[in-house]
């Protein structure tokens, strides 16, 4: 129960700080444990549910939720498989998702610029 | 009739954002380095070493006494050493990462005991005469850093250890006046044609 809610307040991340900047970013990709599993799977062609879980120091709960509303906004691929009797699910970015990503983070290093600018 | 006034005071804007940003990025960066494996593995880096192991091979095979021959395998080992970190240092230049990501460093630290070990093995094993069983134990031994190495890497380097493995065992068994032919056969033979498939598949 206490790691579920650990995992639950790391996945939130820091506030979304509201204003003209943050209203453009993509809402989907900017939550934390969905930005998580994007870039863990940028750097790896595909990763199980057991990988993503383990790398991101998640509950399978909050991973597959996540997942899902990445997957739904065809960010990631899904495919599930058996091993054996076992149950295999493994995820993939697709080029919309490393796409995103790269958007993602064009963006956060604009915002970056900008601020140095300003000061 | 009272004023309105926000609970909380206002934050600036920009400062809020910069530092999220640099939060973002910070856990992108980390994320990736958790998750990535060691990419950086020199093919063509590799295929030099190889071709070097043929030369120090002829030359140890001529050498007058087992001290020189020693000396010429220690000084293909560290020109070794040398050529794999200049490739490695291009490789992840060219790919955008740094040699002193997280993932070279794990691979590194899984391959360090083994090295450590062979310098050891291999001073101890000289000093009692016992030459011999260098080839094999070099061999062994370096087949088992890289298989434990390739655990973070792409997959062809575990492949690669483990044949060094197979190679250091038949070592065990044959006689030392093939040392050099197995040594080249190894450091030689494997790094060419392990280096020639990691260059195709994996960038250079």
């Amino acid at each position: 129960m206490a790691k579920q809610a650990a995992a639950k307040a790391r996945s939130a991340g820091p506030a979304v700080v509201a204003g003209s900047g943050a209203r453009a970013l993509d809402r989907i990709i900017h939550e934390r444990l969905r930005l998580g599993i994007v870039s863990a799977l940028s750097v790896n062609e595909s990763l199980t549910f057991r990988e993503l879980k383990k790398i991101l120091d998640t509950t399978d709960g909050n991973l597959s939720v996540h997942a899902r509303k990445l997957e739904e906004a065809g960010y990631i691929a899904c495919e599930k498989k058996f091993e054996g009797r076992l149950p295999r699910t493994d995820y993939k970015l697709t080029d919309a998702g490393r796409a995103a990503l790269e958007k993602y983070l064009t963006h956060m290093e604009a915002l970056i610029r900008a601020t140095r600018q300003a000061l | 009739m009272a004023a309105v006034r926000p609970i909380r005071p206002e934050t600036s804007e920009p400062v809020g954002l910069h530092a999220q940003a640099m939060d973002n990025l910070r856990f992108i960066r980390s994320t990736m380095e958790n998750a990535g494996s060691f990419t950086a593995v020199p093919g063509q880096g590799g295929m030099l070493m190889g071709a070097t192991a043929l030369f120090a091979a002829f030359a140890a095979h001529l050498s007058a006494s087992p001290g020189a021959w020693l000396r010429v395998w220690m000084g293909e080992a560290v020109l070794a050493v040398a050529i794999g970190l200049v490739f490695s240092h291009r490789k992840a230049t060219r790919n955008c990462t740094s040699l002193l990501s997280k993932p070279f460093r794990r691979f590194v630290l899984a391959v360090a005991p083994s090295v450590f070990v062979g310098a050891l093995l291999t001073f101890a094993l000289y000093r009692d005469g016992m030459l011999q069983l260098i080839p094999a134990m070099w061999l062994l031994l370096y087949g088992a850093g890289i298989t434990s190495g390739g655990a973070f890497s792409v997959r062809v380097v575990p492949v690669m250890g483990m044949s060094f493995l197979a190679l250091g065992s038949v070592a065990t068994l044959i006689p030392a006046r093939f040392a050099d032919a197995l040594l080249a056969f190894g450091f030689g033979g494997f790094h060419i044609v392990f280096g020639w498939v990691i260059a195709r598949r994996c960038g250079g």
